[in-house]
């Protein structure tokens, strides 16, 4: 469906290179993530998944590349460029605090208080419930629960709403249903559908080809620091997909020039 | 699937409703049930104590006793606030016995009496306000907190060693310091007044009332915010019949303080500083992000919060406290020696706290357990003391085991909490 239209994508890189010392980490990687459609990271373990998110959230900046968000061209050179930008990203660690309560956490940092400095529970408990519920979450039964409290599941939908509650543009989930059961991994996928369908770029970061066809728009292959290729969802099957992770042309090769 | 979505939909927002008193009542005996006791294990361990005392001998429920305790409990409730603040964190501060220690020693330098002996007047005396005295001791007590954060949070040592050290060169600043005089003794009326006066009757029926109807005030004011903002809020009965039962345990204590000497100021003080500690980690950002801080230092970090101040400051803000429970300290013996701040001081300030249900490991706990756990403590050391025969190495053990003994009851419900998925 929108993988069909030819929407001005919100952040294109172009020619991501970065190393690690003798490491060459990515190699002059073009990549791009469109307002409405999930677009599938994926390769094999090296591949450069993670180097490649962390320069875009701005961790690992890259060494060379350009980088343009909503059209502009832009440095991201630290987690807050990043922020700014509306780039949010939800590690697999998910970063929440156990013991504070869903509200405390989707407002992390960013409380409301009132004019007298104390926190606006009431405010910030409503602006919570209205997002949650925007996103249509099923799960939970109180904003007052503290996360240890949680299934996994109800953790990665509340660490996923923490990120769309603040105006973000693009989200990047990195293996939001590694660790999940089957009926959760459903329900983390449908919220991934959902920030889509609402107009926001979804990166998904998953080794689970499953997953992907069932969320994706586009799939992104990388091997080995470089980029395999772009590909539809609807025109591929997970045969072509694996092969192009494992033993993909490589569109670049150093040393012997671009052949594009 | 889309039937499943609306039914949990409202889910959230049926959780908004209001609920009715019974509903309210139901939940809450529900959480009860499923071992979401809060601190009531504690209230119920004080009340066994002053039981098991009271059979032992009758002296220690009298009111004289009853005041006696409440003053004998402001240092280490006082230090406890403190190590609740620290213990929020994650960290550990050994120093607080001695960082206690130092302010009673530097406010008793500057208010010390005069030693005359045989008409010669061997030390001179000092003679500084009162509250220039207190102002230093405290910024003291505060720098020691500045010093130890800095090696914590800079150079990234861990807690335990630093404030070990730290324990170990307090210790000695306090010899050094009292060693060419004995005991430094001082008589300034209003530092002594801290553990040594009472209201008046009237006075102390005063803050009774306004301890109860500050807290039923502040509970309608929260209830009409979220009634306001569309959230479910406390049935109105529930705050009556809280209100109720402390009102009635005010009076209890108005009264019966009455019939001796009446309310301790220092009691007063040590309520004080409750009501703003509370509000300041439970209201403000600050308090908040010593949660976050203690519960995930990663995620905080990554919230933007500047977690390397926020311990500082935590440490400086446990320090103060431990500052506060030195002049208690000080004002309780109206002297200090050589051993000022050393002792069981520091131990049982760390056991009220752990024993009113403050975690060790960070981001759990509440200012009240270090009220709850220094009353037990208090009881305990009154309590055996009471005792005739019980010579002092027994009264050792007896303390430990009872210690241990509540410690366990308090990780046992815990571990209920744990498997009902409460905490």
């Amino acid at each position: 469906m929108a993988a069909q239209h030819n929407v001005q994508p919100i952040l294109e890189l172009k020619g991501a290179t970065k190393t690690f010392g003798a490491v060459q980490a990515l190699t002059r990687v073009d990549f791009r993530a469109i307002p409405g459609e999930v677009m599938a990271l994926v390769g094999d373990n090296g591949a450069g998944k993670s180097t490649l998110i962390k320069g875009i959230a701005g961790i690992y900046p890259f060494d060379v590349g350009e980088v343009t968000f909503d059209g502009r061209k832009v440095s991201v050179t630290s987690p807050r460029d990043s922020a700014a930008l509306g780039i949010e990203v939800v590690y697999q660690d998910l970063a929440l605090a156990d013991n504070l309560d869903v509200v405390g956490n989707m407002f992390l940092g960013r409380e409301r208080v009132n004019s007298m400095g104390r926190l606006d529970e009431s405010t910030m408990e409503q602006q919570c419930i209205d997002t949650l519920t925007s996103l249509s979450v099923t799960t939970l039964r109180s904003v007052r629960l503290p996360i240890s409290a949680l299934s996994g599941g109800q953790r990665q939908t509340v660490a996923v709403a923490k990120a769309v509650m603040w105006n973000s543009k693009l989200v990047i989930l990195d293996e939001p249903t590694a660790a999940l059961g089957v009926a959760q991994t459903r329900q983390v996928l449908n919220l991934v559908r959902r920030l889509a369908d609402r107009g926001l770029a979804v990166v998904l970061i998953s080794h689970n080809l499953h997953d992907i066809f069932e969320v994706a728009d586009r799939i992104t292959v990388l091997r080995l620091g470089h980029l395999v290729s772009e590909l539809v969802v609807k025109e591929v099957n997970y045969e072509f997909v694996v092969k192009e992770m494992t033993a993909g042309q490589l569109s670049r090769v150093p040393g012997m020039g671009d052949h594009e | 699937m889309s039937e499943q979505q609306t039914v949990s939909e409202s889910a959230l927002i049926q959780s908004k409703a209001q609920q009715s008193f019974g509903q309210y009542m139901r939940a809450w005996w529900g959480r009860i049930r499923s071992g979401d006791l809060g601190q009531l294990p504690v209230v119920l361990g004080l009340v066994l104590i002053c039981l098991v005392f009271q059979w032992a001998n009758p002296l220690f429920l009298t009111p004289g006793n009853l005041v006696n305790l409440l003053v004998q409990a402001a240092p280490v409730i006082t230090i406890g606030f403190g190590v609740v603040i620290i213990l929020l964190l994650g960290e550990i501060d050994l120093s607080m016995g001695y960082t206690a220690g130092v302010t009673a020693v530097v406010i008793a330098l500057l208010l010390r009496a005069p030693i005359v002996i045989e008409g010669v007047t061997s030390v001179e005396g000092f003679t500084v306000p009162w509250y220039l005295a207190l102002l230093l001791g405290l910024l003291a007590a505060v720098a020691i907190g500045l010093v130890q954060g800095f090696f914590v949070t800079v150079f990234k040592l861990p807690s335990f060693i630093v404030t070990l050290a730290g324990q170990l060169a307090l210790s000695g600043v306090v010899l050094l310091t009292v060693k060419g005089l004995g005991t430094l003794s001082m008589r300034d009326p209003v530092i002594l007044g801290s553990t040594r006066a009472f209201l008046s009757p009237e006075v102390g029926v005063i803050f009774g009332v306004v301890i109860v109807v500050g807290y039923a005030a502040s509970e309608i004011v929260g209830r009409n915010a979220r009634r306001k903002s569309g959230l479910n809020a406390k049935p109105i009965e529930v705050i009556a019949i809280q209100t109720v039962v402390m009102a009635a345990a005010m009076a209890l204590l108005v009264i019966i303080a009455n019939q001796d000497r009446g309310i301790p100021v220092g009691f007063v003080l040590v309520m004080g500083m409750l009501v703003a500690l509370g509000y300041l980690t439970t209201q403000t950002k600050f308090g908040r992000y010593l949660f976050a801080v203690g519960g995930n230092k990663e995620a905080a970090r990554r919230a933007g919060i500047a977690v390397e101040r926020i311990r500082l400051y935590g440490f400086m803000l446990g320090s103060l406290m431990a500052g506060v429970g030195g002049v208690f300290v000080l004002a309780r013996l109206g002297s200090v020696a050589t051993s000022t701040g050393g002792g069981p001081l520091l131990l049982n300030s760390i056991a009220a706290a752990v024993i009113g249900g403050t975690s060790l490991f960070g981001g759990n706990g509440k200012m009240s357990s270090a009220l709850l756990g220094g009353l037990i403590i208090a009881c305990v050391d009154n309590g055996l003391g009471l005792i005739p025969n019980i010579p002092a190495d027994a009264r050792l053990i007896l303390t430990a085991g009872i210690l241990i003994i509540s410690v366990i009851v308090d990780s046992l419900t815990r571990r209920n909490q744990a498997r009902s998925g409460v905490r």
